[in-house]
């Protein structure tokens, strides 16, 4: 170690020349292996889910090889690189949503895909992706904390594709979307008052929202959440039945591939977004307790990241990319657990899907890139 | 693009506010973790055991296994009353991948009516999920085949078995066995509910209602384990019903046949017993019904017909008809007369046609003065007054006897009370008495009513069954037995219930006997027709009933009245007379006279008489 890179603050490395073969692929180790740890509690539990069916588990490893792939690439980008780009990125995923009423294929009544022929995808997702990275990029560029202009600029850009992700509809992603942004303005410093009474304005919403807004499914999500038994064999039906899973497991569950809940179909989407009762009923709270611990390293690693990174940008991202990962696991384990209305938000690596898996690791690309960005800049 | 500005701006400021936050998230975080925690906590540690409990609940079920009816056979062991498999087609709307073109398949395959569709829509709505909804009930095996082989493969679709009740000689049989139909709100008043669980019929009336506490049996459990879908995926704890007991009959399938065929098209009735035991060896009333089609509820047109037809075909003649038995009852009251001292054998009495009351106008006529200007002959002996069925003999006889003489000799043969056999809907009939018109009417005997009563006219009522079981009693010498249709249940006999004996002296049945032989072997017998060829001997008794009464003098004209107003005619007979295996009771209702009757009669103890013994 030379006596230059001593004199850099909160560094133990040299960041000139990296060490080892993970920090060489900008990789950071510590936030990848708890999220490892995750992957294979979560292919644990999707085999138990899907009753034992080796196709599900092995389609859900190629979707970790192919995010993982995905991450790889995007942990080679530099930031400033993602910085410039990001407005573009945007821009282009605001057009592919637009284009989707027009455009669209859908299931189960909503519209979220375009078809390019040889695939499908979800411009929503690449709207998770493309969010924070424009209004980092946005806020950034007017300085920190911003103003008053700069807040509410950042809000429309938020709200813009928000809204038409709602109207899709698809509630839990709009939801997403519009938390990664916001994270990004909370970060950079609005103040508290702008906070508060954008909130206060927030809840003003709620009732037009819910008179003119708010489909009569969704409606009914939110009052079943207040009143399962109202309507014990529709809509109160799965929150009742993953209460039970989760309630039945205990301290110590009733064993891997021993839940009757789920092995026996009474739990819904047990593979996808209710998975984490299957978790709960066959680990007990002792596995629920555990993924919460893995969770909890990966969020706090990504604090760590944002907390050491070098520029605003970075660490604005860093930031709200960890929150948005947070968001998922909250809201996925509470609406599960009967304490949110139930939104389509999957729990991040155990839920069996490609789309999600993929996006959530182009972000912790993103976040594996700021880690081992290089310290050029003393604070 | 690294802004040439960026190091130039309050860095340091940025970090400061950044750091800020992200202690504030931090703090939001945690908070928020710990209350998921918490949430997790309070469902899996507090709340664990109702919960556990409740997943038990979820997958544990009860089930009521349903016992299997007792069937019903004949005294040859015929299946009369059997449980045919039968196959419900349902359906799973979240299997199927699109449930309104599966509908529609299923009611293209199936024909299915718009009722059966509506019911279906009426069933859909109150289903929880993955639960199967019938759409087609009661297929049976060869429809199953035919339209339905591949239907399970289709998504959405499943087939259950069941069984269902079949009567496979349909109208022959209705009246005695009856029918089962779906459980009715009325029908759980008076049955036990926890026996009834899971069952979905019970019997309605005739046999399948007399005899459903034994032909119904016990439900069983059992405990499964379920998946949401409602799939049975393994049985916990099992206890067998018991099945219903099944019914021997005495009746005998090719005798009822005979009868049914011996009456045709003629409106009546046919009892046949055997005189050892009391037991049915066919019942028969005409019209009948189709008992199969009242098992899975009767159509309302079809019930309708049933039930606003003149020829009435719901009612069970047998044991529900009541007729004036006419002449039938001559060689009861001849018995009776005897025992009395009233008449002897050679009692003669003097025989101009038609008879008076003392100090009265009225001619009582003879049937005879339609055939003949005059009476049978000078005077008419007991012999010849029961072949010739003469009347002013009877209205002698009557008068000497009076009412109520006579009710107290007719009422040990069972006359004006059900004879207490083991079907549903059984009549009475009437047996006057001066007590009965004062209790039943409010108004004195008139002595005019005993003359027409002395030939079974006037107030007295019978059924086919109780002029059958008095006919046993004259082939039995007096014994006699409570008429029964079902010989066993399971291994328990239940039939050939001895009734009280009437004292019938030798000489005076021998006497009684020698007349009736006559009706059919001597060559002026009333029922003389039927003797042709004939290779046993028949005790017998023809009878006439008026179903209008006639003005006096006035020759009576059959043509001239309707054919409802016509005469019943009536037979009863047992053969053969030395032994008798057989007696039996005909009225053909409308049939002009006995010769409507007598021939049916003869039929029937052909086919009876010509089984061997042993049976």
């Amino acid at each position: 170690m030379s006596e230059y890179t001593r004199f850099l603050e909160g560094s133990g490395r040299d960041f000139s020349r990296p060490q080892t073969p993970a920090e060489r692929l900008h990789l950071d180790v510590v936030l990848l292996t708890p999220l490892l740890g995750i992957m294979t509690i979560g292919l644990f539990v999707l085999f138990s889910a899907s009753d034992g069916d080796w196709d599900t588990v092995s389609r859900q490893i190629r979707n970790f090889v192919v995010g993982f792939g995905v991450l790889l690439v995007v942990a080679q980008i530099r930031l400033d690189t993602v910085q410039r780009w990001a407005p573009a990125l945007y821009l282009l995923a605001l057009i592919l949503l637009l284009l989707i009423p027009f455009f669209g294929v859908g299931a189960k009544g909503a519209q979220r895909w375009l078809s390019l022929g040889f695939m499908r995808f979800q411009p929503s997702e690449v709207m998770k992706i493309a969010m924070p990275l424009m209004v980092a990029a946005w806020v950034v560029r007017h300085g920190l904390p911003p103003r008053p202009g700069v807040t509410v600029t950042a809000l429309l850009i938020i709200a813009l594709p928000a809204v038409a992700i709602a109207t899709q509809p698809d509630l839990g992603t709009a939801i997403l979307v519009a938390a990664s942004g916001a994270f990004v303005v909370f970060m950079a410093g609005v103040s508290w008052w702008q906070i508060i009474s954008g909130a206060v304005a927030a809840l003003a919403c709620i009732w037009p929202a819910w008179l003119f807004v708010l489909k009569d499914y969704q409606k009914q999500r939110i009052l079943t959440l207040f009143d399962p038994e109202a309507d014990k064999l529709g809509a109160g039906w799965n929150i009742i039945q993953s209460k039970t899973a989760i309630g039945s497991g205990g301290w110590s569950g009733k064993g891997w591939l021993q839940g009757t809940q789920s092995h026996l179909d009474f739990l819904p989407e047990s593979q996808t977004d209710f998975i984490i009762a299957v978790l709960a009923e066959e680990w007990g709270l002792r596995g629920v307790l555990g993924l919460v611990v893995l969770y909890g390293i990966v969020v706090a690693r990504g604090l760590w990241i944002s907390f050491t990174a070098q520029t605003s940008y970075s660490r604005l991202l860093a930031s709200a990319i960890t929150l948005t990962f947070c968001v998922y696991v909250i809201v996925n384990m509470s609406m599960v657990a009967g304490i949110l209305p139930v939104v389509g938000v999957p729990l991040p690596f155990v839920s069996f899907g490609g789309t999600s898996i993929v996006t959530l690791l182009l972000g912790f690309g993103i976040l594996t890139a700021i880690s081992t960005e290089k310290r050029i800049l003393s604070r | 693009m690294a802004r040439p500005l960026d190091s130039l701006r309050d860095t340091r400021r940025e970090w400061m506010i950044n750091r800020s936050r992200l202690v504030a998230a931090l703090l939001g975080i945690s908070l928020l973790l710990a209350i998921l925690v918490y949430r997790y906590y309070s469902l899996q540690i507090v709340q664990h055991d109702d919960f556990l409990t409740q997943s038990d609940r979820n997958r544990i079920r009860m089930e009521v296994i349903p016992p299997t009816r007792g069937q019903i056979v004949d005294r040859k062991g015929r299946l009369l009353a059997a449980n045919k498999p039968t196959f419900v087609i349902g359906v799973v709307r979240e299997r199927s991948e699109d449930p309104t073109v599966l509908i529609q398949t299923l009611a293209e395959r199936l024909s299915l009516t718009d009722r059966e569709l509506e019911a279906f829509q009426e069933r859909s709505e109150r289903r929880r999920p993955f639960e199967a909804v019938p759409i087609k009930l009661g297929l049976d095996d060869a429809a199953l085949a035919t339209v339905a082989v591949d239907l399970h493969q289709l998504p959405g679709v499943v087939v259950d078995a069941q069984l269902t009740r079949d009567y496979p000689y349909g109208e022959a049989l209705s009246h005695v066995l009856g029918y089962v139909g779906r459980v009715s709100a009325e029908d759980l008043q008076e049955l036990d509910p926890e026996r009834y669980r899971g069952t979905l019929h019970t019997g309605k009336v005739g046999l399948e209602k007399r005899y459903e506490p034994l032909l119904h049996g016990k439900p069983g459990y059992r405990h499964v384990e379920t998946n949401a879908h409602g799939r049975v995926l393994r049985v916990l704890e099992k206890q067998s019903p018991e099945p219903g007991q099944n019914l021997r009959l005495y009746l005998d399938l090719d005798l009822q046949r005979e009868a049914v065929a011996a009456l045709g098209d003629q409106r009546g009735a046919v009892v046949a017993l055997d005189p050892a035991t009391g037991g049915v060896l066919a019942m028969v009333s005409n019209p009948s019904y189709d008992s199969n089609l009242f098992v899975e509820g009767i159509s309302y047109a079809d019930y309708a017909e049933l039930r606003g037809s003149l020829d009435t075909p719901l009612l069970n003649r047998a044991v529900q008809g009541q007729y004036p038995p006419g002449s039938t009852i001559k060689p009861l009251i001849s018995l009776g007369a005897l025992a009395r001292g009233f008449i002897t054998p050679d009692t003669a009495v003097p025989d101009p046609g038609w008879f008076q009351l003392p100090g009265d106008d009225r001619r009582y006529r003879d049937w005879t003065l339609r055939v003949r200007g005059a009476g049978h002959a000078e005077t008419v002996d007991l012999r010849l007054a029961i072949a010739e069925s003469c009347d002013t003999y009877y209205y002698d006889l009557a008068h000497r006897m009076g009412i109520d003489t006579m009710a107290e000799a007719l009422e040990p043969f069972g006359l004006g009370q059900r004879t207490g056999i083991d079907t549903t809907g059984e009549q009475s009939g009437i047996l006057p008495s001066s007590r009965w018109k004062r209790a039943a009417l409010g108004e004195p005997w008139y002595p005019g009513e005993t003359i027409s009563a002395g030939i079974g006219q006037g107030y007295m009522l019978a059924t086919p069954l109780q002029l059958a079981q008095a006919a046993m009693v004259l082939a039995n010498k007096g014994e006699s037995f409570v008429p029964s249709v079902v010989h066993r249940v399971g291994d328990l006999t239940v039939g050939g219930l001895q009734r009280p004996a009437v004292p019938v002296a030798d000489a005076d049945w021998q006497a009684v006997v020698a007349g009736m032989v006559d009706v059919v072997h001597s060559a002026s017998g009333t029922a003389a027709a039927i003797s042709k060829d004939i290779g046993y001997q028949i005790a017998g008794k023809t009878g006439t009933s008026q179903v209008v009464s006639i003005a006096q003098d006035a020759i009576y004209d059959e043509d001239a009245i309707s054919e409802r107003n016509r005469n019943h005619g009536l037979f009863i007979a047992f053969a053969p007379v030395e032994s008798p295996r057989i007696v039996v009771a005909v009225i053909a209702e409308n049939g002009g006279g006995s010769s409507a009757a007598s021939p049916v009669a003869r039929r029937v103890l052909d086919a009876w008489l010509a089984e061997p013994t042993d049976v």
